[in-house]
């Protein structure tokens, strides 16, 4: 077992190094999602200004040496308040997706897998969810539980839910009745652990793709919320609130209080993607040699 | 398996004529259940949803009539009654901002929200297919590079920060576009309202000045908006395209001399399209989500700026409102795109769920 | 009429390179039909595509010629290619449901044919298309000209793609496996239809196949190809009795065939005496009355309409029937991983049928019935190493400690004769018939009395199956196991069972003794079922 588990580490390792190599993008995307973790977790410690100190004397200068990204109305170091705000917009949308991606599993998982009126009540629940434009439903949801940043996560796993369940019911519903799923009966595995053991790790590979590119869009989905000033508020540092900051700047010329966060945001959802598009590539069983 | 019922031709329409009533129908429990989510939505506000109805400047007396309004006193099911009744009249409360029936003002800024986003839609739909065919029938191509890297910068773009980047290019920097305010410059008089779009109000009123003023103001937002819905209708148009294209049948028409056009364009392109369709309802929900961003930043007078701004003042009657008014226009939607579905996919009466 | 010189074709993939076509040669004469027969990979199909030049994205035709009427079509310009299409030379498909556009009438489809090559115009397309039609013996075919493919079965559909090929009067018919997929019954019909057709019509064609028995009872020469090269061709006839190539003479072996014992499918050398096993007269399993109703659509759906049948200790019993007869869900209910509407299913005495399939998985009796499934592939947890998938009976069924399951899962390899060094392999990184070997392996880990084996061999290659059938002999032979044996082919089933029972429609039309029902059918739907099946070559040494 020990030397099948060591040897599976490593064809897969090398699996994984052989499709870097043919596609030096998603090696570009794990690099620059690597930059963005640590940007998350040292960030903070390493800015050069307080991101919530402002400076009337420095208010609304343009890049410089001093201040790379410029500063604010208030005289507030852009830079700073772009790195640090990496942490928060990370969380949310690190939080959300992983609360979508747990209950949509076992929700997903138990639907396809029994079927019968379980399956189909869930179907109705998804519809609905579905049955709203997904982010007009987080900004009711928010405006209902009100104006929390837990609240931002739970509208934005909420909307994400359906995704994650349609995923994983539909890949374990094709499974079901699969010949590695009815030899794992034969083998005496009851149903739960047939679904559990053999055919949900089946379905993990299409959930991996699944969440980076979800990680993406639940960003963008927070920044969106907090740009018509829902969830996060001033003066946290959050790219969404400080785009909208900026926007009002904009049409004066003050480009790069709206320009940096929005880079940043723009940068984080591209590296999701790509890196979700080199997952695809890497689980595809077609490309498997 | 046995060979299935001859088709007649003219009992097509009515062999094909219960599937889509049987779909109208199945709209139905989806409308209760968007009418109950918004209940739950304007139930669940932590504390007493009374006080958040009657808004932050409200009295104990005003309080207390909003609270037998709503019947908050009686029980769960009595509320949702009061609730379902109201929405059968039409009456979605009275909007704190702007004093006004909420269902006035939503209809009354409909159009703008219409107009934009139709606008963006048949913009992105007239570049994404052809651009998603041209990518896949020639994979490895410039077209099929510009297509990726339009995709994928597609989906990485907020809105609204594509939104300010063409303020800032267009009207900031080369002074193309007209100042980002609104569906009409001040100088000019809106059209006398038929439809409530501008752009055909004006053609219908012949004022072709007026046309093309509406029209500068729709660019920048209508891009915006395109760009963002740009990328999913390209990339489904080339994934369908290339597995279209790679499919049996595409092997059989090409071994039987059919000329290329009629392979690309009459056998895999119209098989592709069905997937691409049933794309379109994912695009709708994240048009109209992205629309309320772009209203916001191009202060646009559509619903979802209004939205926005009862958000902003906690005018809880408007902001539910909205959300009820945008889920049941976008069962509609979705009710019109699976019809076209089943126009276009002979084989829909068979797969009715 | 058609001379293929030294052609060779190359796929670019992501792993460099490959040739798929090393350099071959035929001829197919005025009138001939050419058989070319090889196993999977041996690169009949790409010849064909390569011949219309219709090969996939990254093939390419590397070197060789291919001259028909003085035409190379390996080197003609696009323009002329089209031309020959369809006109000159036409091709039918396997899988004829995808071969046809989803959501296009299939009249249309032929009218389409018809209209490009100017054989027919606007005011009279339509009946010309119906003409193609009646011309495959489609009945009724001014209303099928209004159906899409699936509102047709598979059979028809495969009639369409014939008409459709054949509308406008080709000279060369090539036809890739055009029988794969259908039932035995309809497998015949096609042939013989497409056979009558080459014949009135004066046409040459060219079959691929992988069944040896197809191509001589359709061929009149045979081309015999492995691995992208040619390794013998010469009258159909004389190729499979005096087959001059190793190869051929390996294939001609392995296909199950009349008189044929087990052992005789394996190569000369490697043959030994057939295993001797017993049958005591004692019944392991007793089917009494066993009854399958499904909700359908419209109304119930009697998948299995009360059998009975019984199974003596030792002795193994061929379940044989075409697609949709019930005999997988007769299988399903008896492994218990279905339950029956009704009836009794008794093993070793005790109706195991009573204990619902939910809670089988616990039952002590859980090891004593396996099963071997009908796709290795499918079968195998892709997650998985094989080692671990022989193991997983034992982790759940016994109470062995790990090092006894290890030196156990060795034991079982060694029985089937999976190398040991495998062991540690994933399903994609082994052949069809290691996978095979891993699935026996772990159906035999709890030691079982009773083996049900789902068409253990219908996904592989018949050198393979041959190997398959002769392990599953041996094992029989020293484990003194029970089989019950579901397939759709007689032939195969008869090499390794006592007994047969025949179903259709969910009933058992007959039962009896192997070779009785082989030779002496007392119901005309067994006579029809062997009648329909191709013949295959006998050697004559």
């Amino acid at each position: 077992m020990s030397t099948a588990a060591a040897k599976s580490g490593q064809t897969a390792f090398g699996h994984i190094l052989y499709v870097l190599k043919d596609n030096p993008v998603t090696l570009i995307a794990f690099f620059m999602f690597a930059v963005l973790i640590a940007m998350a977790v040292v960030g903070p410690s390493l800015v050069p200004y307080d991101p919530l100190a402002s400076e009337a004397a420095v208010a609304l200068q343009p890049p410089s040496w001093a201040h790379w990204f410029g500063t604010d109305s208030l005289g507030r170091d852009v830079f700073s308040r772009v790195i640090v705000a990496t942490r928060l917009d990370l969380t949310i949308s690190v939080a959300a997706v992983a609360l979508s991606f747990v209950a949509g599993s076992v929700l997903g998982g138990l639907a396809g897998y029994y079927g019968g009126w379980l399956d189909a009540g869930l179907s109705r629940i998804l519809d609905t969810i579905m049955a709203f434009p997904l982010f007009v439903l987080a900004m009711g949801i928010v405006a209902a539980l009100g104006n929390s940043v837990e609240n931002i996560i739970y509208a934005t796993a909420i909307i994400n839910l359906p995704f994650y369940a349609r995923l994983v019911r539909a890949e374990v519903n094709t499974r079901r009745e699969a010949g590695f799923a009815l030899a794992a009966k034969l083998s005496g595995n009851r149903d739960l652990s047939v679904l559990a053991l053999h055919i949900f790790p089946n379905a993990l590979p299409p959930m991996m793709v699944q969440v980076s590119l979800n990680l993406g869009w639940a960003i963008l989905n927070a920044a969106g919320l907090s740009f018509i000033g829902l969830g996060v508020r001033p003066p946290t540092a959050e790219w969404g609130i400080m785009v909208a900051e900026g926007a009002n700047f904009i049409v004066s010329g003050e480009w790069w209080l709206a320009l940096f966060p929005g880079l940043f945001l723009v940068i984080a959802v591209f590296t999701f993607n790509l890196l979700g598009d080199g997952l695809r590539d890497i689980v595809d069983p077609r490309r498997r040699t | 398996m046995a060979a299935a019922p001859l088709a007649l031709p003219r009992l097509g329409f009515l062999r094909r004529g219960r599937p889509i009533l049987m779909r109208i129908a199945q709209a139905i429990p989806v409308v209760v259940g968007v009418v109950i989510i918004s209940f739950v939505l304007t139930r669940a506000l932590p504390g007493d949803p009374a006080v958040y109805f009657a808004g932050p400047t409200a009295d104990e007396k005003s309080i207390a009539e909003v609270r037998a309004k709503l019947g908050l006193d009686k029980p769960l099911p009595t509320q949702f009654a009061i609730y379902a009744q109201d929405l059968l009249k039409g009456d979605l409360g009275t909007s704190l901002t702007t004093g006004q029936p909420v269902m006035e003002d939503l209809a009354r800024r409909l159009p703008a929200s219409l107009e934009l986003t139709l606008a963006a839609l048949l913009l992105s739909c007239a570049i994404a297919v052809p651009l998603g065919v041209l990518a896949a029938t020639r994979p490895g191509s410039w077209v099929d590079h510009l297509c990726r890297v339009l995709v994928t910068a597609g989906v990485s773009m907020p809105t609204f920060f594509t939104g300010i980047l063409l303020i800032y290019i267009f009207y900031y920097l080369l002074g193309w576009a007209p100042s980002p305010l609104g569906r009409l410059d001040f100088i000019y008089f809106e059209p006398s309202r038929v439809t409530g779009f501008f752009l055909v109000d004006a053609v219908l009123a012949g004022d072709w000045e007026t046309f093309f003023a509406a029209l500068r103001q729709l660019a920048l937002p209508a891009c915006t908006l395109a760009l963002f819905t740009l990328a999913p209708i390209a990339r489904m148009t080339r994934a369908a395209m290339l597995s279209a294209l790679s499919s049996d049948f595409v092997r059989t028409a090409r071994a039987a001399g059919l000329t290329k056009r009629k392979v690309v364009y009459g056998y895999a392109l119209k098989n592709a399209l069905l997937p691409v369709v049933t794309t379109l309802g994912m695009v709708f929900s994240f048009t109209l989500g992205a629309n309320v961003l772009v209203e916001k930043v191009f202060a646009w007078p559509g619903i979802g700026s209004y939205a926005v701004e009862a958000l902003v003042a906690s005018d809880y009657a408007a902001v539910q409102g909205f959300v009820l008014a945008m889920a049941l226009l976008f069962v509609a939607l979705n009710l019109v795109i699976d019809l076209l579905y089943a126009a276009i996919d002979p084989r829909i009466g068979f797969k009715a769920r | 009429m058609l001379a293929i010189d030294n052609l060779r074709i190359g796929f670019r993939t992501r792993n460099g390179h490959v040739e798929a076509v090393k350099g071959i040669s035929l001829a197919v004469g005025s009138g001939e039909t050419m058989g070319i027969v090889g196993e999977s990979g041996s690169g009949k199909s790409v010849t064909a595509y390569a011949l219309l030049r219709i090969l996939d994205a990254g093939g390419r035709i590397e070197a060789g010629t291919c001259v028909y009427s003085g035409i190379d079509l390996a080197h003609a310009p696009e323009r002329q290619m089209a031309d020959v299409r369809g006109r000159e030379i036409s091709m039918i498909f396997q899988n004829p449901r995808a071969a046809l556009n989803p959501i296009r009438k299939v009249g249309h489809q032929i009218e389409d044919v018809l209209v490009r090559h100017n054989r027919a115009g606007r005011n009279n397309a339509r009946s010309k298309a119906i003409a193609a039609m009646e011309a495959v013996k489609i009945r009724d075919a001014a209303a099928r000209y209004h159906a899409y493919p699936f509102e047709l079965s598979g059979g028809m559909c495969q009639r369409i793609v014939i008409a459709l090929a054949l509308a406008c009067d080709p000279r060369l018919l090539i036809a890739d496996e055009p029988t794969t997929g259908l039932d035995i019954t309809t497998q015949k019909a096609v042939m013989d239809l497409v056979a009558a057709l080459i014949r009135e019509r004066g046409m040459s064609s060219i079959l691929i196949t992988h069944d040896l028995g197809l191509a001589a009872q359709y061929c009149d020469k045979i081309t015999v190809m492995k691995d992208g090269v040619v390794v013998e061709t010469g009258d159909a006839v004389d190729v499979f009795a005096r087959p001059q190539h190793a190869y051929t003479r390996r294939l001609v072996d392995a296909t199950p065939r009349e008189g044929a014992t087990v052992r005789s499918l394996l190569p000369a050398e490697a043959r030994g005496p057939d295993p001797a096993y017993t049958v005591r007269d004692t019944a392991l399993l007793r089917v009494q009355n066993l009854e399958k109703t499904f909700a359908g659509k419209s109304g119930p759906v009697h998948a299995v309409k009360g059998i009975s049948f019984r199974v003596r200790d030792g002795e193994t019993l061929g379940l044989v029937g075409e697609s949709g007869c019930g005999k997988s869900t007769t299988s399903a209910m008896v492994v218990r991983l279905a339950d029956p509407t009704s009836g009794k299913i008794l093993f070793d005495g005790e109706d195991i049928g009573a204990v619902p399939a939910k809670s089988f998985a616990r039952d002590k009796r859980r090891g004593k019935i396996q099963m071997v499934f009908q796709d290795a592939t499918d079968s195998l947890n892709p997650r998985h190493a094989a080692g671990r998938a022989i193991e997983e009976p034992l982790r759940r069924l016994t109470d062995l400690s790990a090092r006894a399951r290890r030196d156990r899962v060795a034991e079982l390899a060694d029985l089937v004769g999976l190398p040991l060094h495998l062991i540690d392999r994933f399903p994609h990184q082994l052949s069809g018939g290691q996978k095979a070997r891993v699935g026996i392996a772990r159906a035999l880990g709890t030691d079982p009395r009773f083996l049900i084996l789902d068409e253990p061999t219908a996904a592989l290659d018949v050198s393979i199956q041959a190997v398959v059938l002769n392990l599953l002999a041996d094992l029989r032979a020293r484990l003194g196991i029970s089989y019950l044996f579901v397939s759709h082919d007689l032939q195969v089933v008869r090499l390794l069972c006592d007994r047969v029972v025949v179903m259709r429609a969910g009933e058992i039309v007959e039962e009896g003794e192997a070779d009785q029902v082989m030779h002496a059918p007392s119901h005309p739907y067994t006579a029809e079922l062997i009648a329909a099946a191709p013949h295959p070559p006998t050697l004559k040494s």
